[in-house]
């Protein structure tokens, strides 16, 4: 089995430079996650304070994203990194990027959760939507620990988790829609609704992707635009035989 | 093959068979420190075969098999490589991987170390380098090198240039002479530097220009393969990026082998490469691959300076 070792560099000082930058992908991670998490729970608990607490988030985030990709600039620039050195600094800046979005997806469920804080009524489609929410959350969080431990079976079945929430996702857009039909005064909470679905769905989405890049990082193939199946069998079989 | 290398190949004959990332030397490395001294013939058998392909469709040279020994020192150990026509392949490796004693085969250099042995097949153009027909003075003319100190004769630029097609006759008269070092000098892209004084000795030119002397004063042998054996470790990065651009340009003409330290100089100069550990051909790729996925862990640890 191939395994990713960030350290055992003979110049000591680069493992520290990638660690580093690792752990910060880390940190960057844990915290889009309590986003997430946040953002949902302001959303179906009409909890403004922690709608607004992910506003803010959302900056430390972005903060983040910007200092590794100055650090992984300094690498490439310093180190010249080859192989799998070169395939991790890439794999965090094309990481980063997605994490960032996926922030500020839960930002905007934050901002609506602000937005709909006066409104009283909860109508029964929250309790697909937390549903959806919390298959995305521990989506994210699998992906994010395949991430930490550069476990490419774990991005596998991970990255294959994305299929049933973009069913989810249709299921709940038509209970919206027939929602939306039968009561159309309360049409603009519905179409809110949708659009925090919306960002859950991408949010598994760049989960997703995230997945894609420990296998790079990992295998050196690149499964982005290909057959998920016939990937894992491709890489899978190879590594137990 | 050597009796020594077959003998050693059975005892790890279990591991040999499995797939490349599990019959790796490293582990086997350490285990065999921690237990008992392993002597040089079981670790290079425990590094398995070369991975990767080390046939090419348009061979100028191959190696099939080749063993060399220093004495009782075996340096190389059963290496099957090709030398592709109008393609540079750069040979990496820790000091004292053999990949400069492989280089020096392939004109017969070491036909001047007396205690150097060389088995197995060594061919240009298909016919064997070493055979008894093969005079090593006009393969040297076919099989040009560059060393790695710039190392002009203590004559004049035009004379350093001269020498070989003189000896060689290869220009019937002064002018046809003129052309060849005239043509020589640009190919290496040094005529515009020194065409105003061409008498001047060459020692007296700066490293990078020296070593483009060498490199015009190769050329005009017309080689069909040259052979550069750290060229630039001795120059400044400005000297060291034109002979780059000079060997990219060559590679049109020319099949080009070259050893280098700086990996950074194998990707940038090479379309395949050869990564040599301890007197064995490890892995030999396209440098693109090698240097984003190397299949073999040596390799990997290598190039991303995970050693010692």
């Amino acid at each position: 089995m191939k395994q990713f070792n960030p350290e055992g560099h003979t110049n000591h000082q680069f493992d520290v430079e990638l660690n580093d930058v690792k752990h910060k992908v880390m940190t960057m991670g844990g915290l889009v996650e309590s986003m997430v998490s946040d953002g949902l729970e302001a959303l179906l608990t009409m909890n403004t304070e922690l709608g607004t607490k992910v506003c803010e988030d959302d900056k430390t985030v972005n903060k983040l994203e910007l200092e590794i990709d100055r650090e992984c600039t300094r690498i490439l620039a310093r180190r010249q990194p080859a192989a799998s050195d070169l395939r991790m600094v890439l794999a965090i800046i094309k990481t980063i990027s997605d994490l960032e979005r996926i922030g500020d997806e839960a930002e905007k469920l934050g901002r609506i959760s602000l937005q709909m804080a006066e409104e009283t009524d909860m109508p029964h489609y929250y309790k697909d939507l937390r549903h959806l929410g919390d298959h995305v959350k521990t989506m994210l969080r699998e992906a994010l620990d395949a991430f930490t431990r550069m476990d490419v079976e774990a991005a596998f079945s991970t990255a294959a988790k994305d299929e049933a929430i973009d069913t989810e996702y249709a299921n709940l857009s038509r209970l919206l829609i027939s929602h939306m039909m039968e009561h159309p005064a309360l049409l603009s909470h519905a179409l809110n609704m949708s659009w925090c679905a919306r960002s859950l769905e991408r949010i598994a989405d760049h989960a997703c992707n995230i997945c894609e890049y420990v296998i790079y990082l990992v295998e050196g193939r690149d499964i982005r635009h290909a057959d998920l199946d016939e990937m894992r069998k491709q890489i899978l079989p190879a590594k137990h035989g | 093959m050597t009796s020594n290398n077959s003998d050693a190949s059975t005892n790890t004959d279990t591991s040999s068979a499995s797939s490349v990332t599990s019959s790796l030397g490293p582990l086997d490395l350490e285990k065999g420190q921690g237990t008992k001294e392993q002597s040089i013939e079981e670790i290079v058998a425990s590094l398995g075969d070369t991975v990767g392909k080390t046939r090419v469709d348009n061979p100028k040279m191959s190696a099939t098999g080749v063993d060399v020994f220093y004495a009782d020192k075996q340096a190389i150990f059963g290496v099957d490589l090709d030398i592709a026509n109008n393609e540079v392949i750069s040979m990496i490796g820790p000091s004292g991987c053999g990949k400069s004693t492989l280089l020096r085969c392939l004109n017969r250099m070491n036909d001047t170390i007396p205690i150097c042995k060389v088995t197995g097949e060594l061919t240009l153009d298909g016919e064997d380098i070493y055979g008894r027909d093969t005079d090593p003075v006009l393969l040297r003319a076919r099989v040009g090198m560059v060393f790695q100190k710039p190392n002009p004769f203590p004559k004049s630029i035009y004379e350093n240039v001269a020498y070989g097609p003189r000896l060689h006759g290869l220009s019937r008269n002064k002018s046809e002479l003129d052309d060849i070092v005239i043509t020589s000098l640009r190919k290496a892209g040094i005529f515009e530097e020194v065409k105003d004084r061409l008498d001047a000795p060459g020692t007296g030119l700066s490293g990078g220009q020296q070593q483009r002397l060498c490199i015009a004063r190769t050329i005009a042998c017309s080689p069909e393969v040259i052979l550069m054996d750290e060229p630039c470790s001795a120059l400044d990065p400005i000297a060291t990026a034109k002979i780059e651009e000079l060997i990219n340009e060559l590679s049109e003409n020319y099949a080009i082998a070259i050893v280098t330290h700086s990996m950074q100089q194998a990707a940038r100069v090479s379309q395949r490469t050869a990564y040599f550990h301890l007197g064995k051909l490890v892995e030999v790729g396209h440098t693109a691959d090698i240097f984003t996925n190397p299949r073999h862990e040596l390799t990997e640890k290598y190039i991303t300076g995970r050693f010692g």
